[in-house]
């Protein structure tokens, strides 16, 4: 018979990242801050 | 009715510096994403890690203003978690991973050379015990011993040091060794690791 279902159920599966990389992606982007200086940019970190 | 704010105007919003539009992006296409990573790695972890780096990517290149709006904010974040993945499996194929199951561990074939704590800690009493007991040898066969074992002398070099022949150093060798398994038999020494 053919094989019509897949060998990897789990690829099925929906899914989300967690809610502390969510929240880890927020302070980052906090933090993160760009100085610009002629053509170059320093990212620095203000925690 | 339900409005939803369109990506480009959330991207222009947080480029101005609010950072709550950020949230609403990625809280709106968290699923998305997350399942276009996760059916390619098959790893719930290595999943969170290429969402955590791809969104880091987008944050730093919003923020340095190098964001072309095209009204394709969700394609060019997909690009990203792409390349992100074929960095990976290239990552991988350098560095091949093998997982153990319950049944085999690959760690009961392969190991270092060194002795675990527990086993250098019984190792370094017993070259310990065995100093001391070499100290209750006679000088001579005491001399012998320590050139032989712990100098890595050749019979020939310690005749040579110590003035006698090849043969009475390997005389002085034989009794140095039968007097310390004399003195282990004695007292009843155990010397195992």
């Amino acid at each position: 018979m053919e094989k019509i279902y897949s060998e990897y159920p789990k690829r099925r599966g929906l899914t989300k990242a967690a809610p502390e990389t969510i929240q880890f992606l927020m302070n980052f982007s906090k933090s993160l801050h760009i100085i610009k200086h002629a053509e170059f940019s320093f990212e620095g970190s203000l925690n | 009715m339900n409005l939803q704010i369109e990506d480009s105007v959330l991207v222009r919003d947080y480029i101005s510096g609010d950072e709550k539009s950020l949230e609403v992006l990625i809280n709106r296409h968290n699923q998305r994403i997350s399942s276009f990573i996760y059916s390619k790695v098959l790893d719930r972890d290595i999943t969170e890690d290429i969402f955590q780096d791809t969104f880091i990517k987008v944050i730093k290149t919003l923020k340095k203003g190098t964001y072309s709006e095209e009204g394709k904010f969700l394609p060019w974040v997909m690009r990203i978690a792409h390349n992100l993945i074929i960095d990976h499996f290239r990552k991988n194929k350098r560095m091949p991973m093998f997982e153990g199951s319950d049944d085999f561990n690959i760690f009961s074939v392969i190991g270092d050379d060194k002795l675990n704590a527990e086993k250098q800690i019984i190792k370094d009493q017993i070259n310990t015990d065995l100093r001391y007991l070499i100290d209750e040898l006679p000088d001579d066969q005491r001399e012998v011993l320590l050139m032989r074992i712990y100098k890595d002398m050749s019979f020939k070099e310690i005749s040579e040091n110590t003035g006698v022949s090849i043969n009475t150093a390997l005389g002085r060798m034989r009794y140095a060794l039968i007097n310390l398994r004399k003195i282990i038999d004695k007292h009843n020494i155990v010397l195992t690791n």
